[in-house]
């Protein structure tokens, strides 16, 4: 069920509320425990496709639940290398594992020095109890 | 309950059709014949009737109790309507029969169209928008159509933070973008965040007054004027028409263009969903762009006139949803100008309901309300876990269809509730009651709100399991069991709109 | 105290106006409309009639009613999108049950399980009739879910252009014409060649479109070579639509079986009655993978909290109380009583009793082909229930003189497609008889002898 709270240290943050793990020149793209307890059991994961390419502060997808809908943004750039197929399949996994099982995308950086403007778990826990 | 499909029995049947002998049988090329018949349902009649006799008795409507659901105007829907609209002359009367053989439909579209101007204080009115969205829709296109034909090039409506979903939607459809402007403490527009706003690609306002927090906008004369002197058109949502008929009109409010919810203000039986009217008046430099036909009479004589050079064209089929002007004919003609009467009396009884519940829930805008009020659950959530839903489930308990809940967006725990005039003094104690009832047992037992309903033919049912089988027809063999699904039953906020 | 106006639609006494007024504190009930500028008040009764009691009342209607001639009164052979077919009692039970005919929207399923297990009946009956797999709740009209589909091509395609037959209804062309222009779309539109259309030309507009709608019998009640036209279309990669009549689809193929990705049209043909045009109901169904797409209300089943089954509003994130600016269409209130007359007549049909309809008009209406044969224009087409005629004038001169025998002969063709004043759409339900058809012979023979 439902993951408790938590915002690991290592990632890095996106005011938007997701999250991305940086791995040499590839990240692992998210979105937070918070946004996924904001919108509730997600139903449907609308995936862009393997291959595209996902621009910094835009939208690359949409997350529901059955009462909400939002755009997912990207907190980094890139070329889309892995949509999370179990994701596609059964949405709730974000709520279960949001940082682990639950990540949406894949991506080889098209910018790696687009990570400096991103949030530490510090910095985005601000955000959250700022709002 | 089983469905139709599940009752159906092969070689069962419950009509009688003619059959003549010696008809010529017309050759007919494989390729589009039929190749499986469809999976109608085979019942004889009585089944068929029990069956849906049986439907309605788990259904709710206005004639069964009080239905306050804000937004939407609910009010009786007088039974003399449903006598006239079968009138054969209406009822099995051609859309392209001549115009010398449908004058009587012809002038009861006209005199309602004289109605509805004096109504809204435009002179020019077109019948034909199916609802209120579409009416909304219309009125951007004429929007739209008026400024191209003035070589203007503007690009944006502004709508209100608490406005219905269909304004947005409707900004998208008619190819506009969206600027949204604030609410202010006090319920009005946001006055300068409004003068931030518009500017010369602004073409117009889309609002509803009352708004949606069913409060007049007090400052609507300035608002007129910020888009007026920036050259762009105020168009009036009529959702709420029902708070100020004959005491206030869009027209001398500084609106250029109405759509009128014809199935909120003037009584159709709303049929589980539809169907409407969404007439649009406007002001005479828009009236060239209105849709074709319209009615027009000439001495004695009416006729649909399609000789409009400037029309943003047709909305949908014919001259729009006659059975529902004849209703909402029959409706007006019955007050005349005691219509006054109709929305003082929705405006008294919202305002009685207000001052009783005052006390027990939350109040974001401490104003008179018009037609409506919101009241938050939002205390009651804190401190007791119960939520709007909760409380809306509850009602169902002491017989009363729930308001509207989570509407407008500016308001958490919404709980939007209108009478309309309808409802005895009695009713409206009697919901009021239950509602203060209901606030104590949210304190001393917030199981009886959280198990709720009880006694409906069904409990609170699976949002997310919905959405995510998506099982939308009947499926025949291959039909899931949902009932098998192991999934733990969850039962999620629904959200409305109106 | 001003004397208040006695309806019988408001119910609250002077005595309970004063208790109320005196529990919210206000001396008045003007003083309730304090927050209205003085500005912006109507300072004068509203101009209207005096008002009318219900004996006066319906007294006024049946004279307005009295002076339309309606298909009780005259035998009429008009079509051209909408039919007098038979509308069977059984649909006066959805109708007349004020459970029914006076809930909303069944927002709270709790309270409106009946009308959501009725539309869940009926998306599966329009999805048994076109071979699509989702349904929504209900359109407005044949014309808008013709602008709906188009929207919806728009969307899954990424195109901005749309393909008309020009054998679709002039009004549902018309509508989507309306609505092109803030879709941003391109509407182009392909002529007929002898009352149907050529796929080959088809496939030529096809090219870069999202859509090529096409209708099923088409407006001059031809047999459309509906399979080659969706193949067209396919082949371009534009979502093939075909707009088609409900009652004629016990005797021809789904739509789903030859290719289309939606089917729509409009609904009046199977529960509704005339009414001048309105309102009836438009159905929209489509395959699976649109569902997301779709506008309008769509009915699900789930399971409530003691396993016990149950339907809802589903798939919500689509509409625009959830999606707003982003919504798939802004529709809200819809056309489900509409809809629900459907259901109730499909129903009442059956597989059988839909075949036998169809069969019945096609067998009379080839009757009438016969009595008519050196009048009809496309001698080469089969038709379902409707067919054109030359006729040797004016056709609205013919339709006059007609009426004057009692005959209302068709619909004059020349208002819709230039060049055609000397053609008459005549549309035979199964509610004519032989007899009548015979009678509709004599009359044009007797008006416009050839």
């Amino acid at each position: 069920m439902a993951a408790a709270e938590s915002y690991p240290e290592e990632l890095k943050y996106h005011p938007e509320h997701d999250w991305a793990r940086i791995e040499g020149d590839e990240a692992v793209v998210g979105i937070t425990w918070f946004a996924q307890d904001a919108l509730g059991e997600l139903v449907h994961f609308e995936a862009p496709e393997v291959g595209g390419t996902i621009e910094k502060d835009s939208s690359y997808g949409e997350v529901e639940s059955v009462k909400a809908v939002s755009d997912v943004i990207a907190p980094l750039s890139g070329e889309i290398l892995a949509v999370n197929e179990q994701v596609v399949e059964a949405p709730e996994t974000v709520n279960e594992d949001p940082y682990g099982e639950g990540w949406l995308l894949r991506i080889r950086l098209s910018d790696p020095s687009e990570a400096e403007a991103l949030l530490d778990v510090e910095a985005y826990k601000q955000v959250l109890a700022d709002s | 309950m089983r469905l139709l499909y599940e009752k159906s029995q092969p070689g069962r049947r419950a009509s009688t059709l003619p059959r003549y002998e010696g008809l010529p049988r017309p050759e007919l090329p494989d390729e589009l014949r039929r190749s499986s018949p469809p999976r109608l349902p085979e019942l004889s009649e009585p089944e068929l009737v029990r069956h849906f006799t049986e439907l309605t008795t788990r259904n709710f409507g206005i004639d069964t109790g009080f239905y306050p659901l804000g937004s939407c105007t609910m009010k009786y829907n007088p039974r003399v309507n449903e006598r006239v609209v079968s009138l054969p002359g209406f009822r099995d009367l051609h859309p392209l029969q001549e115009e010398e053989a449908a004058q009587g439909a012809l002038e009861l579209m006209w005199r309602l169209q004289e109605i509805l101007a004096e109504i809204a204080g435009l002179p020019a009115v077109s019948l034909q928008p199916a609802a209120g969205s579409q009416g909304e829709l219309t009125g951007l296109m004429l929007m739209r159509a008026y400024f191209a034909d003035r070589g203007e090039e503007r690009d944006t409506i502004v709508t209100a933070d608490t406005a219905h979903g269909t304004n947005p939607a409707s900004v998208t459809m008619a190819g506009y973008r969206l600027a949204k402007v604030e609410t202010d403490a006090r319920g009005n527009l946001d006055l300068a965040h409004l003068r931030e706003l518009v500017d010369e690609r602004t073409a117009g306002l889309m609002l509803t007054n009352p708004s949606t927090l069913g409060l007049f906008d007090e400052r609507i004369e300035e608002v007129a004027r910020i888009f007026h002197d920036s050259g762009a058109l105020l168009y009036y949502d009529g959702a709420n028409l029902n708070a100020v008929c004959g005491i206030s009109r869009p027209g001398d409010m500084g609106f250029d263009i109405v759509h009128y919810n014809l199935h909120k203000t003037f009584s159709q039986p709303h049929g589980g969903g539809g169907p409407g009217g969404g007439p649009v008046a406007v002001r005479e430099r828009l009236e060239p762009f209105l849709p074709v036909p319209a009615v027009v009479r000439d001495g004695e004589r009416f006729r649909l006139d399609y000789d409009r050079p400037k029309t943003i064209g047709k909305v949908r089929g014919f001259y729009g949803p006659f059975g529902v002007f004849v209703r909402s004919y029959a409706y007006i003609r019955a007050f005349g100008p005691a219509l006054r009467e109709m929305s003082e009396t929705a405006v008294l009884n919202a305002n009685y309901l207000l001052a009783r519940l005052r006390d027990a829930y939350d109040l974001p805008y401490d104003r008179l309300c018009m037609h409506e009020f919101v009241l938050s659950a939002r205390t009651l959530k804190r401190e007791h876990g119960a939520s709007a839903l909760d409380v809306a489930k509850r009602l169902m308990d002491y017989g009363f269809h729930p308001p509207t809940i989570y509407f407008p967006l500016v308001v958490s725990e919404a709980l939007m509730i209108e009478p309309t005039e309808t409802e005895a003094k009695e009713t409206l104690d009697a919901f009021a009651d239950a509602m203060l009832a209901i606030a104590r047992e949210a304190e001393d037992t917030p199981e009886l709100l959280k198990e709720a309903p009880h006694g409906r033919p069904v409990g609170r049912l699976d949002e997310v399991k919905a959405a995510k089988r998506a099982v939308v027809r009947y499926g025949f063999e291959e039909h899931p069991d949902l009932a098998a699904d192991a999934t733990a039953p969850r039962a999620l906020e629904a959200q409305k709109g109106a | 105290m001003t004397a208040h106006f006695q309806s019988g639609q408001l119910s609250l006494t002077d005595d309970d106006r004063d208790a109320m007024l005196e529990t919210i504190g206000v001396a008045s009930i003007d003083e309730l409309f304090r927050d209205i500028p003085a500005a912006v008040r109507l300072d004068r009764p509203l101009d209207l009639e005096p008002a009318l009691s219900e004996p006066e009342l319906v007294r006024h209607l049946e004279e307005l009613a009295a002076r339309n001639v309606d298909t009780t009164r005259e035998l009429s052979f008009l079509g051209a999108g909408i039919y007098d077919h038979y509308v069977p009692a059984v649909v006066d039970v959805v109708l007349s049950r004020g459970e029914f005919l006076t809930a909303y929207t069944p927002y709270q399923p709790e309270m409106s399980q009946g009308v959501l297990q009725a539309i869940f009946e009926y998306q599966t009956a329009i999805c048994e009739l076109t071979g699509m797999d989702v349904s929504n709740a209900s359109g407005y009209d044949g014309t808008t879910v013709a602008a709906d589909a188009c929207f919806v091509a728009k969307h899954v395609t990424g195109r901005d252009k749309v393909v008309l037959t020009e054998t679709l209804a002039p009004q549902v062309r018309q509508v989507v014409k309306t609505y092109a222009v803030g879709f941003g779309l391109e509407v182009v539109e392909v002529p007929h060649d002898g009352g149907t259309t050529d796929p080959a030309r088809v496939a030529e507009a096809a090219d870069g479109a999202a859509a090529v709608l096409f209708q099923q019998p088409n407006f001059f009640g031809c047999l459309e070579p509906a399979p080659e036209l969706a193949a067209a279309a396919n082949e371009a990669g534009a979502l093939a639509i075909a707009h088609v009549d409900p009652i004629s689809l016990g005797v021809l193929e789904a739509p789903g079986n030859y290719g289309c990705a939606l089917a729509i049209g409009e609904g009046q043909s199977a529960g509704n009655h005339q009414s001048f045009g309105g309102p009836h109901y438009g159905f929209l169904a489509a395959k699976d993978e649109f569902v997301r797409r779709l506008p309008g209300r769509i009915i699900g089943e789930t399971t409530d909290v003691d396993g016990a089954r149950g339907f809802v509003l589903t798939l919500q994130t689509r509409e625009q109380h959830i999606r707003r600016e982003k919504a798939t269409s802004n529709i809200t209130t819809n056309q489900t009583l509409l809809a629900l007359a459907g259901l109730a007549h499909l129903a009442w049909l059956g597989p059988q009793g839909l075949r036998e309809t169809g069969e019945t008009c096609m067998g009379l209406a080839a009757y009438a082909r016969e009595r008519l044969a050196d009048r009809v224009l496309f001698p080469e087409r089969a038709t379902f229930k409707e067919f054109a005629v030359r006729v040797g004038r004016n056709a609205t001169d013919v339709i006059r003189d007609a009426r004057e025998r009692g005959v209302h002969p068709g619909y004059a063709l020349g208002r819709d497609y230039p060049g055609m004043d000397d053609a008459l759409l005549v549309a035979v339900t199964e509610k004519r008889t032989p007899s009548e058809i015979d009678r509709l012979a004599d009359v044009l023979a007797e008006v416009d002898p050839l």
